[in-house]
């Protein structure tokens, strides 16, 4: 199968030490054992890695993200799933309206939301609250619940519920032994889609984050504009490491390129 | 079923919550940035509530924001260029691939989708620094005599931005490319085309709507990313977003900084519009 050339290869090659040469070169200066940047010789060290318990608010930011991320990712699934089951079944007026309403954070730029959070929160008095950044997380990340759902919602065989309800099912036991089941590898996946862009999103947040109550990304881009240092390399290949362990797993379990595209169909 | 009210009801039980959220959650806020825009402001006398369009004059006579702006848009048609150089052929090799092989290579080509920004943009900050890897590996190697800059350039801020991009452009292409039936590609080798055209002729036809989709998708994100050039950047070196951002957390002129973002917002919904119809009638046939 595999007919790509040595030229094909070769770029190829090329390609992904591209893009893997920027998280490489973090982890390897997060274990440099000098106080400055530098990469490590033959002598590698944990000493920044421990560093990170000394700074608190890393952790505390770390703690706020993940509260954050599942969160706003469940009232996102919870909102989605619903909306999903509409706009897959029913033909009414306004449907094309409201899903492009849905998808629209991911085309309006985030700067754009960060700027009309901040604003309007700080009309409404919650400027700088945990409860303002889960509502605006809720609002970025929906679409990559609902893409997902609607995708799983399109595939399910109606003809399963029918049955359901001609032998005497109740709506909701319809809904909560039928129709979710069918729909839940979308729902998981969307889940977790919407809960990594939670964790991950800077730019809108930066915005709308106070001292008090912020997340990882945000707390490492201000420590970055001061200085960058052999600790803040650290604190980010621990982000890298998570990750990486995240994505393998994910991978195992559905397949890294339906979790990307949807599902192949499009 | 009989389609009576209460069925014809239904969807807008089960869409009445998210479409709430939305209305208050984005419709307003977005409504009172655009508002915001058009209102004064003083250095003593904060934010007044009076229609104006001192903001916008101000954006279009100032050659600093004038120069922002150019900047920004350099920078993204750079970076979709880069992206689609990079990107189409990668997309191509990929699709070619065996399966074991690409679900590797996905990995690798995806996985930092996933990664933080952030950290990603600080992996190119300790590789382009001026005692930074690539630097000193041009040096070693003698193509170079000295460090070059690329901190604090619009090179290191395309270099890093389509780093974070090129995942999309790779995804969108790639869609397309399944689309493709490779009996094609095999009728026009039979035929007696050479590699090229069948290159030119038949793969790139049809799928220059992915390329289309995907340098949307990168361009838009480009000319209104804020970590990247912030980082690579620095203070100095100004994009929009990081100009908007400026205006709301420094200067605290929330109007001019609401002018910035609606202008930004504005020439991005045109530009996608305008592409998203050019695509739809040339492509047409395409999709079918």
């Amino acid at each position: 199968m595999s007919r790509n050339g040595p030229f094909a290869i070769l770029f190829h090659t090329l390609f992904v030490v591209f893009m893997l040469a920027p998280l490489v070169v973090v982890c390897l200066v997060a274990f440099t054992p000098e106080g400055y940047l530098s990469l490590p010789g033959r002598v590698w060290s944990l000493r920044w890695f421990r560093a990170i318990l000394d700074y608190p608010e890393f952790l505390r930011a770390f703690r706020d993200s993940l509260w954050l991320a599942a969160l706003s990712s469940t009232v996102a699934i919870g909102l989605a799933v619903p909306a999903a089951l509409a706009i897959a079944r029913y033909r009414f007026p306004g449907r094309e309206a409201m899903t492009a309403l849905f998808m629209s954070p991911l085309m309006v730029p985030h700067v754009v939301l960060g700027i009309a959070f901040l604003r309007f929160f700080t009309q409404i008095g919650l400027s700088g609250t945990f409860l303002g950044l889960v509502l605006s997380h809720i609002i970025v990340i929906l679409p990559f619940a609902l893409r997902l759902v609607l995708a799983a919602s399109y595939g399910i065989d109606r003809r399963i519920e029918h049955a359901a309800i001609s032998l005497g099912a109740s709506p909701a036991v319809v809904f909560r032994r039928v129709t979710l089941p069918l729909i839940l590898p979308g729902v998981v996946s969307g889940w977790l889609l919407a809960a990594i862009n939670s964790f991950d999103e800077v730019t809108m947040t930066v915005f709308i984050a106070s001292p008090a109550t912020t997340t990882l990304p945000v707390r490492m881009f201000l420590y970055i504009q001061d200085n960058i240092d052999p600790l803040i390399a650290a604190v980010s290949a621990c982000l890298i490491a998570l990750t990486a362990i995240l994505l393998m797993a994910l991978d195992r379990l559905f397949g890294l390129d339906r979790l990307f595209v949807g599902t192949g169909k499009g | 079923m009989s389609p009576n009210a209460s069925a014809r009801a239904t969807p807008y039980w089960l869409t009445g919550p998210t479409l709430a959220v939305f209305l208050g959650l984005v419709i307003i806020p977005l409504g009172m940035t655009v508002l915001l825009a058009f209102y004064d402001w003083g250095q003593y006398k904060g934010i007044v509530a009076e229609f104006t369009l001192k903001n916008f004059r101000e954006i279009f006579s100032d050659s600093y924001f004038l120069e922002v702006f150019l900047r920004t848009l350099r920078i993204a048609v750079l970076v979709t260029l880069f992206a689609i150089l990079i990107g189409v052929p990668e997309a191509y090799i990929l699709n070619r691939m065996a399966p074991s092989w690409r679900g590797i290579c996905l990995l690798a080509i995806l996985g930092p989708l996933l990664v933080s920004v952030v950290a990603r943009t600080l992996g190119w900050a300790l590789l382009l620094g001026s005692n930074g890897l690539l630097n000193r590996g041009l040096m070693a190697l003698g193509l170079i005599g000295q460090p070059l800059e690329f901190m604090f350039t619009e090179t290191g801020v395309v270099i890093a931005l389509v780093h974070v991009l090129i995942p999309f452009m790779i995804l969108a292409v790639w869609a397309s490319l399944q689309r493709l039936d490779p009996q094609i590609e095999n009728a026009a080798l039979s035929l007696g085309a050479s590699r090229l055209t069948i290159w030119r002729r038949v793969i790139l036809p049809q799928i220059v709507p992915g390329i289309l989709s995907g340098s949307i998708i990168v361009f838009a994100l480009a000319a209104s990313a804020f970590a990247s050039p912030a980082i690579i950047g620095g203070r100095r070196l100004k994009v929009a977003a990081t100009l908007a951002y400026d205006e709301f957390l420094n200067t605290l002129n929330w109007p001019l900084g609401a002018a910035v973002a609606v202008l930004l917002l504005a020439a991005l919904v045109i530009l996608t519009v305008g592409t998203n119809r050019l695509v739809e009638r040339r492509y047409s046939q395409v999709f079918e």
